[in-house]
């Protein structure tokens, strides 16, 4: 649910990174925050546990630039992947604009991944949002590892409706931006769409 | 999709910061701030040099989120006013209609019984002002009368400037 301001001509819009634990959301926002300008970006806020496992949400305000005079701000956010944080995954996704699903590509997350695509899934029908009408684009991630499964193999998992993927290393940083960028081209599509 | 997306114009935008100034003065505030659920800041007054307002409305949003979870569980619909008390200063948090949260923050020069007093008065105020907006931005965009919008025309290109 985007928020514009005609008054002060701005946009805002909402993106939420969601995957399983481990997967590497946090380390997206992380490679985001120190590839931009200072001036492109707020503070990175990260509400996490002693040992860095994301406790509620990272939260990254992003303004790349303008489109027709209005100043664009995407606001990132990652959820906490960890299981037992079910109701606190839920709140975030609470009038999201646009979703990036981050599979870890390791053969041992298998069942991990496609267990989080279920919850993501039912968590935004509970809101009435349907996945499938929704800007959303999917990273596999941590294609630098051995023991990483086959592309298709990972879409046959996550992807059955085939839609936009991408490879990524997002701790070298490879594929995030091009993720981003993805996520944010449907974002701004659905209100060209709507407006 | 479940909500209607915000959709603020110039008429309104004023109406509401006048609401808040007003608030300001008469509640001795250091600042006040509206924000709406979802993490975005809408309007402040008083001097918000010193603060990074993005991160403010995200955390309170979560603050409040994380808080409305809490209720459910123990069968409350909302908990609607939450009160923080600090060294120096405090923040008092409080709903106004279902999606927009009012963030008053203030020092030893006010007290918490005049903010709610005030904070109560300026919430049917606001609210008031926030129900026609949203009943405008429906009827706008059911018509598909949104006044120049800038997103009719956004083309491919636009988009890939955003990354350069
Ligand atoms: N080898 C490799 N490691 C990665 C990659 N991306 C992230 N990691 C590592 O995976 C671990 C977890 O990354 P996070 O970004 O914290 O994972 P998260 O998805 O935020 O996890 P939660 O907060 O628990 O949901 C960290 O040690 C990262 O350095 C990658 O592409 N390759
Ligand atoms: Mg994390």
């Amino acid at each position: 649910m985007s928020f514009i301001n005609y008054s002060s001509r701005e946009i805002n819009c909402k993106i939420v990174y969601y995957g399983p634990g481990l997967c590497g959301k946090t380390t997206n926002l992380q490679h985001i925050y120190r590839k931009t300008n200072p001036d492109q970006k707020g503070k990175l806020i990260s509400l996490a546990t002693e040992t860095e496992r994301t406790l509620f949400f990272d939260f990254l305000p992003l303004a790349l630039g303008d489109i027709r005079g209005f100043k664009v701000r995407f606001h990132l956010y990652t959820v906490p992947g960890q299981v037992f944080y079910a109701a606190s995954r839920k709140l975030i996704l609470k009038g999201v604009d646009g979703v990036v699903f981050v599979a870890d590509s390791q053969v041992e997350r298998m069942d991990a991944n496609i267990e989080s695509v279920e919850d993501l899934t039912l968590n935004l029908q509970e809101q009435g949002y349907e996945l499938s009408k929704l800007p959303f684009v999917i990273q596999y991630n941590k294609r630098d590892l051995p023991n990483a499964v086959a592309l298709e193999e990972l879409n046959r998992a996550v992807n059955p409706d085939g839609i936009t993927w991408f490879e990524a290393v997002a701790t070298k940083g490879n594929g995030v931006f091009e993720t981003l960028k993805g996520v944010a081209k449907l974002v701004l599509m659905e209100l060209r769409k709507n407006y | 999709m479940p909500d209607f997306d915000l959709v603020m114009y110039e008429a309104e935008f004023r109406r509401i910061d006048e609401e808040l100034k007003k608030l300001y003065h008469q509640a001795n505030a250091k600042v006040v701030f509206l924000v709406d659920k979802n993490g975005q800041l809408v309007a402040s007054a008083g001097d918000s040099s010193e603060i990074d307002t993005t991160s403010l409305a995200s955390l309170t949003a979560g603050n409040i989120a994380a808080t409305g979870g809490i209720a459910r569980l123990l069968g409350e619909k909302e908990f609607s006013i939450l009160f923080h008390e600090g060294e120096k200063d405090n923040i008092h948090i409080s709903l106004i209609g279902h999606r927009i949260i009012l963030v008053v923050i203030f020092d030893n020069r006010s007290s918490i019984g005049l903010v709610r007093l005030r904070v109560k008065k300026s919430t049917e105020a606001l609210a008031a002002i926030f129900n026609e907006i949203t009943s405008k931005s429906e009827t706008k965009k059911q018509e598909k009368v949104i006044d120049d919008s800038p997103f009719a025309e956004i083309t491919d290109e636009d988009i890939d400037n955003l990354f350069r």
